[in-house]
């Protein structure tokens, strides 16, 4: 991390135990913020967005206190903002490091696109096979309609 | 060992061929004992009298028993039932499910539900596999093999789901397509790009005449008013998509004219009378398939 860079996490307030998602592009800061239910938690946030960054241009920073988010919802990072760095913070020293990857399989973390498949008219769990990491092409198990990840919901 | 057939590709080419040959076996002797003592429940969330017909005679041959509905009205779903509820339930009581349903992807969540393997009849627009096996089942015994052929696809290349099923059943055999559609209901850039993987060749025409005279199979489809939105593009696609008698007239001895059935202004009733005309043998085909997946199905073959 650069200096600059350095700085600007800074500016963004240290916490002492909690999770730091750094480096979301701007444009998905609100949608990372928005999935991960943010706006529901009672505990301390700090949101930090168009903050400079030498690889992004600008930024976005989530920082949560006491919080650690399971591998569900890191999956659900990886579908909107695949570079985002996760770390883990106790005693205020990063302790785990954790890169997002998208898995093979998404269950229950996205909806289908098709209205007419059966996941949207039965409380069943939704099933995709991620085909393509870059392009982000999943394949709903049931229907078996190939979507980009802009035609799916995340749930 | 027992096995569900929801998607065309749960079944490797080892064995679709074995299906196949299965199925000559039943043309030649239909009536059998294979499902003496076995109850086959037909579940039809939505009507399909040709299709329903098709399975039931399959399992009436095989000295099987029938349970089941043939439209949503009569069954428990119209109750605001579950399909996991009914598909519970059903299971308890057949040996094998028969299902076709409205919406896409309820074969696949029944297979999965069900203690009992299951038959996928038509999931919507997705899959209906055994339409797909009685097409190979009439394309191997018209031209006696099913390698390096000429498939013509025509009509509606876009909704078609026999013609994608068909397109993955073949790419095993080395075809070269030849997809004949309108601009509105061009084959999917999915199933160009499918084809560029596997090495197969495929040329695209805008229209049907003298460029069929190389086809060994000439699959046609409907093509539906709904799917345009210019209704004035659809009375012109309608006539340029009829196939006429005089259009066979230099067309190969060998070849032969499929359609899954019903037609409607695609197949003039002339071309009834040609040899070349296959769809209502085709559509018998469907029988000795049906009796071939069913018996697979159940692992008694
Ligand atoms: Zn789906």
């Amino acid at each position: 991390m650069s200096n600059t860079e350095n700085k600007q996490v800074k500016i963004v307030a240290a916490i002492k135990d909690g999770t730091v998602i750094d480096r979301i592009p701007s444009d998905k800061l609100f949608k990372v913020a928005s999935i991960l239910h943010i706006e529901e938690l009672s505990d301390q946030v700090t949101v930090g967005n168009n903050l400079e960054s030498q690889e992004l241009g600008t930024k976005g920073i989530i920082k949560v206190s006491d919080k650690f988010f399971n591998s569900k919802d890191i999956n659900k990072i990886a579908l909107i903002a695949p570079n985002a760095k996760l770390n883990v913070i106790k005693d205020y020293v990063v302790v785990e490091k954790k890169t997002l990857h998208l898995p093979s399989i998404l269950e229950d973390i996205v909806k289908c696109g098709n209205p007419n498949c059966i996941t949207n008219h039965e409380p069943m769990m939704t099933r995709f096979h991620v085909e393509d990491n870059k392009t982000l092409t999943l394949r709903c198990h049931y229907c078996e309609r190939v979507m980009s990840g802009d035609d799916v919901k995340i749930l | 060992m027992q096995k569900s057939l929801v998607s065309i590709t749960d079944y490797s080419k080892e064995e679709m061929l074995r299906i196949l040959d299965y199925a000559a076996e039943f043309e030649k002797n239909p009536n059998q004992h294979i499902l003496d003592g076995k109850v086959v429940a037909t579940l039809f969330f939505e009507p399909s009298t040709r299709t329903r017909l098709s399975f039931e005679t399959a399992v009436n041959r095989l000295g099987g028993r029938i349970i089941g509905f043939s439209d949503a009205a009569t069954s428990s779903s119209s109750k605001g039932e579950t399909l996991k509820d009914t598909i519970k339930m059903v299971s308890n009581y057949a040996d094998l499910i028969v299902m076709r349903h409205p919406l896409e992807g309820a074969a696949r969540y029944a297979s999965e539900v069900a203690k009992v393997p299951v038959i996928n009849a038509g999931d919507g627009s997705n899959q209906h596999p055994t339409q797909t096996l009685l097409d190979l089942y009439s394309i191997r015994k018209t031209q006696g093999r099913l390698n390096n052929l000429n498939i013509f696809m025509v009509g509606d290349l876009k909704y078609g789901r026999t013609v994608h099923s068909l397109l993955m059943a073949m790419a095993h055999f080395q075809p070269t397509y030849h997809f004949i559609a309108p601009e509105e209901l061009k084959i999917p850039a999915e199933y160009k790009q499918f084809c560029d993987e596997q090495g197969i060749p495929y040329i695209e025409h805008k229209e049907l005449n003298e460029n069929i005279n190389d086809a060994d199979i000439l699959y046609m489809t409907r093509v539906q008013r709904e799917r345009f939105t210019d209704l004035m593009e659809y009375e012109k696609v309608k006539n340029v998509y009829t196939l006429k008698s005089k259009m066979l007239e230099n067309t190969r001895d060998n070849m032969r004219i499929l359609h899954p059935l019903p037609r409607v202004t695609e197949i003039d009733y002339d071309v009834d009378d040609s040899e070349k005309a296959y769809y209502f043998d085709q559509a018998l085909n469907g029988l000795y398939a049906r009796q071939a997946v069913i018996s697979y199905s159940l692992g008694l073959l």
